[in-house]
C-alpha cells in the first residue's frame, strides 16, 4: 500500500538498499581476492607508484604550507597568553592528530581517487573488463584488488609525510621567521606528544581514511555507467562520496580515540 | 620489463613514508626517552586529587623524576588510589610525603614529592603514607566565607572557632 502512495520515495528507498548491498557485496569480494592480488606483488607495486608516489609533489607542498599557516594562526592566538612556545606542540597536534590523516585523505581522494575512477570506469566503458572476462581473467582480481592494496599502502605513508612536513614548515615559521626558542619549541613538542595515543591514532585513522577513498573510487568505477557522461558523473561523485566519507568518518574515529 | 624502473622509485617512496613516520615517533613524540627509562611503581592515597590526571608529572625541586600510571577509586577507605612510576635512578626515603600542585594559576596539575629523613628508600609497590590533597576552589572559597561569615557574626570577645 506504501508503494502506491509513495512510488517516488519507495523506489529511492529500495535503490540505496540496492546500492548498499552490492557496494558490502564488492568490498568482500574484494577482501576475499586479496590474497591472490598480494601474491603477485608487482601488480600493487605499480599501483603504489601511480598513487602514492605521483601525489608525493602535492602532499609535500601541501603539509609545508598547511604547516606554514598553522604556525602563524597559533602564534597570533597563543602570543596572548604569553605562551607562544607552545606553538610547537600545537602545530605537531594538530597535525599528527588531525589534520595530516584527513587533509591528505582528502588531496588523495582527489588527486588519485580520480583517476582511479576515471581508469576503471573507463575500462568498463571500453569493454576492456568484459574482454579480460572472455578470457577467463577476473578482474576484480588482475585490476581492483591490486588498486586498492595500493591506495591502502600509499594512503597512510603519504598522511605521516604529510604530518612531518607539515611540522617542518611550523618549525621554519616559528623558529627562524617569528623567533621564538628552538628548544622550547621542541621540547613542548616532545611533552605533549604522546607517540601511541597521539601518533599512533593518527596512523590508524589513516589507514581507515586510505581504505574509505580506495574502496570508494573503485566502485564508482566499477559500478558506473559505461559511457563518457557516466565516467564523468562517477568521477565527481567519488571526490564528493570519498570527501564526505572522510569527514564523517574522522568524527566518529576522533569520538572513539580522543574522547576522556 | 617496465615494473622494474619504478620499482627504485616505490622503495624511495616507502623509506621516505618509514622515515616520516619515525621522525614523528622520535622527534614529536620523543619515543626515545619515553621507552628506555626503567621505572618502579609507588602508590600514594589522597582525600581529592582535583583535576590530576594520568600521565601527568611527578616532580621533586621542580624536576620530573615520574608519571602518573593511573588513577582510581579506593571503596573502602573512599580515597584516590594514584599509581605513580618513579624513575629507577631516583631514590625516596620511605617516609616522603606526595602533594598535589598546580603549575600556574590555571595549569596542569602534577604530584609534588618532598623528601623525608628515613633511612630506608622506597622500594617498588610501596605506599607513601603522607599526603596532601590538591587545592579545590571552590573549597577555598567556601572557607573564605565561612570564617568572613564566623568573623562578622560572633561578637567580640566570643569563641573562635
Amino acid at each position: 500500500m506504501m508503494f502506491k502512495v509513495s512510488p517516488t520515495i519507495g523506489r529511492s528507498l529500495r535503490q540505496q538498499l540496492l546500492d548498499l548491498g552490492s557496494s558490502t557485496r564488492l568490498f568482500l569480494q574484494l577482501l576475499a581476492r586479496s590474497p591472490a592480488a598480494l601474491l603477485r606483488f608487482s601488480l600493487v607495486r605499480e599501483q603504489v607508484y601511480f598513487l602514492g608516489n605521483r601525489s608525493l609533489s602535492l602532499i609535500g607542498v601541501s603539509g609545508l604550507f598547511v604547516g606554514f599557516v598553522l604556525a602563524l594562526q597559533g602564534y597570533y592566538t597563543l602570543q596572548r597568553y604569553g605562551s607562544a612556545e607552545a606553538v610547537g606542540l600545537l602545530v605537531a597536534l594538530s597535525l599528527v592528530r588531525e589534520l595530516g590523516p584527513v587533509v591528505a585523505a582528502l588531496l588523495f581522494a582527489g588527486r588519485a581517487g580520480t583517476s582511479l575512477t576515471a581508469e576503471i570506469g573507463l575500462m568498463k566503458a571500453g569493454e576492456q573488463l568484459t574482454a579480460m572476462e572472455m578470457m577467463a581473467v577476473d578482474p576484480l582480481t588482475r585490476v581492483l584488488a591490486p588498486r586498492f592494496w595500493g591506495g591502502f599502502i600509499a594512503m597512510p605513508l603519504l598522511a605521516a609525510l604529510f604530518s612531518a612536513i607539515g611540522i617542518i614548515g611550523g618549525w621554519l615559521v616559528a623558529v627562524p621567521l617569528i623567533g621564538i626558542d628552538a628548544g622550547a619549541f621542541w621540547s613542548q613538542m616532545q611533552g605533549g606528544v604522546d607517540v601511541w595515543a597521539d601518533v599512533g591514532n593518527g596512523v590508524v585513522k589513516s589507514l581507515v581514511f586510505g581504505v574509505t577513498v580506495t574502496f570508494v573510487a573503485l566502485l564508482q568505477g566499477y559500478a558506473c555507467k559505461p559511457t563518457p557522461d557516466g565516467v564523468a558523473q562517477a568521477t565527481t561523485r567519488t571526490v564528493v562520496m570519498s570527501s564526505l566519507a572522510v569527514l564523517a568518518l574522522d568524527f566518529v574515529l576522533t569520538a572513539m580515540m580522543f574522547s576522556i | 620489463m617496465q615494473a622494474s624502473r619504478h620499482d627504485a622509485w616505490v622503495g624511495f617512496f616507502v623509506l621516505l613514508g618509514g622515515a616520516a613516520l619515525l621522525f614523528l615517533a622520535l622527534k614529536a613524540g620523543n619515543l626515545l626517552s619515553l621507552n628506555f627509562d626503567e621505572t618502579y611503581q609507588v602508590t600514594a592515597k589522597f582525600d581529592n586529587i582535583g583535576g590530576l590526571k594520568s600521565r601527568a608529572a611527578v616532580k621533586s625541586a621542580g624536576v620530573v623524576i615520574g608519571r602518573v600510571e593511573s588513577i582510581t577509586f579506593d571503596d573502602k577507605s573512599f580515597q584516590a588510589k594514584v599509581v605513580m612510576k618513579l624513575y629507577k635512578n631516583v631514590a625516596f626515603p620511605k617516609d616522603s610525603s606526595a602533594k598535589i600542585l598546580t603549575a600556574g594559576l590555571l595549569g596542569e596539575q602534577y604530584i609534588g614529592l618532598e623528601a623525608g629523613a628515613d633511612e630506608k628508600n622506597l622500594a617498588a609497590g610501596d605506599n607513601i603514607s603522607q599526603t596532601q590533597s590538591a587545592v579545590v576552589l571552590e573549597n577555598l572559597i567556601g572557607q573564605f566565607l565561612y570564617n568572613k561569615a564566623a568573623d562578622s557574626g560572633t561578637p567580640a570577645g566570643g569563641a573562635k572557632p
